[in-house]
């Protein structure tokens, strides 16, 4: 969590100061929790964790190096990405990771087929799959269609919603009408849980119990975790179409201070050490920059320009 | 032993499934039922769990099928028509077509569609979509005119470690029959010459290689010898089987079933016109549908789309020129 929030506090201020971001930076002040409660309980090379724009701290805790994330939104030539796709759009499906494409709801049945391959080849084992969507996305057909899929076939998915009041400048009201998103789960006959998104170990305990029931076999699981985004849609919304009561209330109380605190209150930390876990974190977002400073951009000279892996497949088109 | 061009797609489907574990299929009403129109038929019962049956969600199956190849199968989606890709357009033309280009995992699935018009089916079960996806990086576009190219290149789609749109036609399903299948064809991406001719070249795919063909055989009884070129691929285009052609015969008409605006007939002309100006000794000319929706009624379909008929009318003023 500590070290998502240090990460994206960087990238926020090096969007502001302008030149090395290229495109927008999209956050996940205030979702940390419910995040990373989800991709600390998955592990790399079993589970598959498709994070999307708010998930630094899942994509961290699931073993995402922070390289990636730098290298992605400096435009690295090194990265995963290696300048074809920026900022949040990235990922390595080989390991777990499929990379988001913006269009919300389609990555959900991405990862049903990725568990439905598995199975097929008889290697599926007791490995899950993580699909996170926000409040506004799960009104995409795409959405729905995937969960439907993966309900179908009984797929160890975990459908992770971060009901954060808004999709970009847009109301709950004005998204969705049922009292409440978790009264879907019913509907997709899939098992459906609530939990306070700001509350880290209550969401680690939900998330533990969805993961050990898709991992049982009940086929998908959906977790909705109430928050609030601390921040704009991106750095360029200064989302002050969200009331101030809102900002005010319960609801927006930051994750990590609340976690913090809670671990003083239990003696799980002192503050000198929670002082010295910002300070590693900080070295290593440090670090993590200024490696990515020194690598190469993409060159457009030495890019290949071809869209097939068929290389032989050319369409002589000049 | 004689065979249909929609049993050949059966019979590759098989022969898919038999090579190849990591090949599976999934469509609406294709296990047991053996699909809308039988191309996955019995293949079920022959494959058990590798032929599945799908909820009506584009959307979702073609998703299904691109995270299955990433995890190292090989999808063949069936669509009950190609009109209702539509629905899918999204995963396709973002998800399938990007996915190589942005994380170098390739994305080897194969979206049959069942494409093109038959009398009586209107404007949403008779749609081309080639010249859509086409449109779209990533993507190889297939579509067989005889078959030959329904088995070998659908067995060479499965192969292949790209996304693949495969055009079958539903008016060459039953109608056109094979005595066998040749052991080999040509590959992707390589045209054919269908039949050869000097006076003017027709440059056509799917089941308009035979009503060219038919306004070829007209129009020879007036002495006009007609080569016809079958695309076999639309995207990648052979543009160098088409120049040849050209330079043989000075003469160009382009023929497709989809839509008018812009499109693949288009597409073709614009190459010759770029790459062998100097060859061409009359306009290039193309024929489409007409830019309306597909009709209900035959009469109004078979003025709808090319016919050997109409090709005819075209080539002679082509040929006049
Ligand atoms: C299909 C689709 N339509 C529109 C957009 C543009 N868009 C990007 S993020 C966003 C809001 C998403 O809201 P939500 O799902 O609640 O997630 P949050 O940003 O609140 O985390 C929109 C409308 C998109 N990415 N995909
Ligand atoms: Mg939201």
């Amino acid at each position: 969590m500590t070290a998502a929030r240090v990460l994206e506090e960087k990238l926020a201020s090096l969007y502001r100061a302008g030149g090395r971001i290229v495109g927008g930076v999209y956050l996940g002040k205030g979702q940390e929790a419910f995040s990373v409660a989800l991709g600390l309980q998955l592990s790399k090379g079993r589970d598959i964790f498709a994070g999307l724009i708010r998930d630094q701290a899942g994509k961290l805790a699931f073993g995402e190096p922070m390289l990636d994330a730098t290298r992605t939104y400096l435009g690295s030539a090194l990265g995963p990405m290696r300048g074809r796709d920026g900022n949040i759009h990235r990922g390595r499906p080989k390991e777990g990771l499929p990379a988001m494409i913006s269009h919300l709801g389609s990555m959900v049945s991405v990862v049903a087929g990725m568990l439905m391959s598995r199975r097929l080849q008889g290697r599926l084992g007791d490995a899950v799959g993580a699909s996170a969507i926000g409040d506004g996305g799960t009104s995409t057909g795409a959405f729905h269609e995937g969960l439907n899929l993966a309900a179908v076939e009984k797929l160890p998915l975990i459908i992770a919603v971060a009901n954060n009041q808004y999709a970009y400048s847009t109301p709950n009201n004005r998204q969705f009408a049922c009292a409440n998103l978790v009264d879907r789960a019913k509907g997709y006959g899939v098992e459906g849980y609530e939990v306070d998104g700001k509350d880290l170990l209550a969401c680690l305990q939900v998330f533990q119990h969805a993961i050990s029931r898709a991992r049982a076999g009940h086929g998908p699981q959906m977790v909705v975790g109430s928050l609030l985004r601390l921040g704009g849609h991106g750095e360029h919304d200064d989302a002050s179409y969200i009331p101030d009561t809102i900002k005010h209330s319960e609801h927006g109380r930051d994750c990590l201070q609340l976690a913090e605190e809670c671990a003083l209150e239990r003696g799980w930390a002192t503050v000198t050490e929670l002082a010295a876990l910002r300070e590693s974190s900080q070295k290593e977002v440090d670090r993590a920059l200024a490696q990515t400073s020194r690598e190469p951009s993409p060159d457009p000279y030495k890019e290949s320009w071809r869209a097939l892996a068929t290389s032989a497949l050319v369409d002589e088109e000049k | 032993m004689s065979l249909t061009y929609l049993e050949a797609i059966r019979e590759a489907q098989y022969e898919a499934l038999r090579r190849d574990p990591r090949v599976f299929i999934y469509g609406q009403d294709i296990g047991e039922f053996g699909g809308a129109f039988k191309a996955t038929k019995r293949l079920s019962a022959e494959f058990p769990g590798r032929v599945l049956d799908s909820p009506i969600s584009e959307d979702a199956m073609v998703g299904m099928a691109i995270g299955a190849a990433v995890e190292g199968s090989r999808p063949i989606v069936e669509m009950q028509f190609a009109d209702f890709s539509s629905v899918g357009f999204n995963q396709i033309v973002n998800q399938a077509a990007t996915l190589y280009w942005r994380t170098n995992v390739p994305c080897p699935i194969v979206i049959r569609l069942p494409s093109g018009g038959t009398p009586g089916s209107g404007p949403f079960h008779s749609q081309s979509m080639e010249s859509i996806y086409a449109h779209y990086p990533g993507l190889v576009i297939l579509t067989p005119a005889t078959v030959e190219d329904a088995y070998h290149l659908l067995l060479d789609a499965v192969e292949l470690e790209d996304p693949v749109i495969f055009c079958e036609h539903k008016f060459l399903y039953y109608h056109l029959k094979a005595d066998a299948l040749p052991t080999s064809t040509l590959p992707i991406g390589k045209a054919r010459i269908a039949r050869p001719g000097r006076h003017a070249t027709v440059v056509a795919y799917s089941a308009m290689v035979h009503e060219s063909i038919r306004a070829a055989e007209e129009l020879q009884q007036d002495g006009y010898q007609i080569e016809v070129v079958d695309m076999r691929s639309v995207k990648p285009i052979d543009t160098g089987t088409i120049l040849a052609s050209v330079a043989r015969t000075g003469r160009l008409l382009c023929v497709g079933e989809s839509f008018p605006w812009g499109g693949v007939t288009a597409e073709v002309i614009s190459r010759v016109v770029a790459d062998g100006f100097h060859l061409l000794d009359a306009p290039p000319q193309r024929l489409n549908s007409k830019d309306t929706p597909i009709p209900y009624h035959p009469n109004l379909w078979r003025a709808h789309r090319p016919t050997a008929a109409s090709i005819v009318a075209e080539l002679r003023k082509l040929l006049k020129f």
